[in-house]
């Protein structure tokens, strides 16, 4: 997951499809998010490279909708619905989240543990 | 006898000229009069003639000293030569001799006679620029020409710069002399020298072209003597850059450590000579320093002594005297012993720590309390109460047995009792009680020991000192110069660096470019 300037990112990555919990008035998904190009990425703890500046998973609430769909907490959210969430500020990040006409949100998230798997079914 | 000339006299600038020229049959009196004030800090070896000396020499040769155990009779059967005779003098009785003579022959008639010749010098080098002026017309008056304004003007020249170089010579040569060196000192000489030639080339060229050829020129004779006088106040300009202004800059910093207690001190000091830094070592010694008090040594002392006396070697292989191994196989028991003496060397000190506090708060308290006993009248209240007013040292009297006894018991275990009697301590009392002195400004002197100076000279240890260098006395500074100045208890050695060279550049910070920004990490549920 380090960035390169100037060449595309990669990463392997998981489709997380999210149904929104409608509670009262509210659309909530069930997890908090951190980071952002306006924060300051040394404070992230789940970040490998403390220069990563992407949109990560800083808690998951039990029993809700994200921890439902596979939702981990430490995950980097690459992309929201198309949209991507690799060089947001926080704030975009989170509008793009908590859209009101969507019930439905498909994230692709990446982590560690997805990069390694996938290195041993590679080395074996 | 050429040591006087090394003293800061008054004339000492010129005093140095005959040191030099009449050097050489001086050199035989300057040993004769250098003996009896040998500095060398030996001076009881060369003095006192009783000895004891050890009782080997009735048992034959030096090889048998290792056979100890030969003949185990000899404490009995040696006779020794001890220094109880009838015709003995004791140690203190030497002292007062030797201190005698040094005081009655050598100082004052060197000095005397350095005083003297400075003088006589320097009066003959200020009246040269007058006697040029005066012998022409003293000598062929007649066929001088006359002399015109611009002569007349330089007249008072003359005049107002002699005033002026006496004015200077006084500022800066007439001083008391505040110390005895064992050299002279070089920058002096130098310029003694240079005065001297200076002066005798120009009588030598008055003499041979005005003098004998009777020049009639008497404008040229009078610019002639103001140019003499001119080139005397360059001197003296020279005389203050070498002697003075030169050793301004600092460039060494010294380190002085006291070798018996381990106290040290840091100076800074610029180009001296080593003789001269060592004056300016002892002159802040005795502000700086706390007095040395010796019985503050003999715990250490006695720590040594146990040491030494834990272990005995016993040669049992037979004769072979072997000193080194013998001293080698003492050290390595000597590690190996499992000695709890650092344990009562702590215990020690905290016992000691303990008692002093407790003494000295008892002592405060009492101070304290005396205090509280005295009141000082105004004038208005003076005429009321005639009859119990006391003067200082009355009162001093009158408070002084309500603390006497704490402070003595204070002073014992400090180890001070020495430094202070009794008549000292009302004299310091008055004094405090006249100044409106609280308590603990009175308490002051007696609960840390205070610098040398603050004592009664005979209690100092320290007033004839030696100076012991491996260079020359007379060479300058240098960096890693170790140089020890020893008294006869102790010695202070003297250690000494150069300043690094600083190398400064500049960094210019524009008063606008102060900006910041918030380090956030928010977290945001959805």
């Amino acid at each position: 997951m380090a960035f390169v300037p100037g060449q595309p990112v990669t990463a392997v990555v998981q489709r997380i499809e999210i149904h929104k919990l409608r509670q009262g008035d509210n659309l909530i998904l069930g997890f908090s998010i951190g980071g952002g190009i306006d924060q300051d990425p040394t404070q992230n703890p789940f970040s490998e490279d403390k220069t990563d500046k992407g949109i990560y998973v800083t808690r998951v609430t039990e029993g809700g909708p994200a921890e439902v769909a596979g939702l981990q907490i430490g995950d980097k959210i690459m992309q929201v619905n198309g949209w991507d969430m690799t060089m947001v500020t926080h704030d975009q990040a989170r509008k793009r989240l908590t859209k009101r006409n969507e019930e439905v949100v498909r994230l692709l998230v990446t982590r560690q543990s997805l990069q390694k798997a996938v290195q041993q079914s590679m080395m074996s | 006898m050429s040591a006087a000339m090394d003293t800061e006299s008054t004339y000492s600038g010129y005093s140095h000229y005959s040191g030099h020229s009449k050097k050489a049959h001086r050199q035989g009196s300057r040993d004769r009069h250098k003996s009896p004030r040998s500095k060398d800090g030996s001076r009881s070896e060369k003095s006192v003639t009783i000895q004891t000396p050890p009782a080997e020499p009735l048992l034959g040769n030096d090889a048998s000293r290792a056979e100890e155990g030969q003949d185990d009779n000899w404490g009995e059967t040696t006779t020794a030569i001890t220094g109880t005779s009838e015709h003995s003098i004791s140690q203190e009785d030497i002292a007062r001799i030797s201190k005698d003579l040094e005081d009655s022959v050598g100082l004052d008639c060197k000095r005397y006679l350095g005083l003297t010749v400075a003088a006589v010098l320097g009066l003959l080098v200020f009246l040269t620029p007058i006697a040029f002026i005066l012998l022409p017309q003293i000598l062929w008056r007649d066929d001088l020409e006359p002399c015109g304004t611009v002569c007349e003007g330089l007249f008072i020249s003359v005049a107002f710069k002699l005033l002026i170089l006496l004015i200077g010579t006084w500022a800066l040569f007439f001083r008391q002399p505040k110390a005895d060196l064992p050299r002279v000192f070089v920058f002096r000489t130098l310029l003694l020298v240079l005065i001297f030639l200076f002066v005798f080339s120009y009588w030598l060229f008055y003499g041979v072209r005005i003098l004998d050829s009777k020049d009639t020129n008497y404008q040229g004779i009078v610019q002639y003597a103001v140019s003499l006088v001119d080139a005397l106040l360059f001197i003296h300009y020279l005389a203050i850059v070498l002697l003075e202004l030169r050793q301004l800059q600092p460039m060494f910093t010294v380190k002085v450590v006291r070798s018996t207690d381990g106290e040290s001190r840091y100076y800074s000091l610029g180009h001296l000579s080593i003789q001269r830094a060592a004056l300016v070592v002892l002159e802040n010694y005795y502000r700086d320093f706390t007095v040395y008090n010796p019985a503050l040594l003999t715990a250490s002392k006695s720590r040594a002594a146990k040491h030494m006396a834990g272990l005995k070697v016993y040669n049992v292989d037979g004769p072979g005297n072997n000193a080194s191994g013998q001293s080698r196989a003492m050290i390595a028991a000597a590690a190996r012993r499992r000695d709890s003496s650092h344990n009562e060397l702590y215990y020690e000190e905290a016992d000691h720590e303990r008692r002093v506090k407790k003494r000295r708060a008892r002592l405060v308290v009492a101070v304290e309390e005396a205090f509280t006993h005295i009141k000082r009248l105004q004038a208005e209240e003076q005429q009321k109460a005639p009859g119990e007013m006391m003067d200082p040292r009355e009162a001093a009297q009158a408070i002084f047995p309500s603390m006497a006894r704490a402070l003595q018991k204070y002073l014992r275990t400090t180890r001070q009792q020495q430094y202070h009697s009794m008549e000292s301590i009302l004299q310091h009392l008055s004094f405090c009680i006249t100044n409106n002195m609280t308590p603990k400004a009175f308490l002051e002197r007696y609960l840390n020991p205070g610098p040398t100076l603050q004592y009664d000279r005979d209690r100092w240890f320290s007033k004839q000192w030696t100076l012991v260098s491996e260079e020359a006395v007379t060479s300058g500074l240098q960096d890693g110069i170790v140089f020890v100045l020893k008294c006869l208890d102790f010695s202070l050695v003297v250690n000494v660096k150069k300043i690094p060279f600083i190398k400064l550049s500049e960094e210019f910070i524009d008063p606008k470019s102060h900006k910041f920004v918030l380090r956030l990490q928010s977290e945001t549920s959805v």
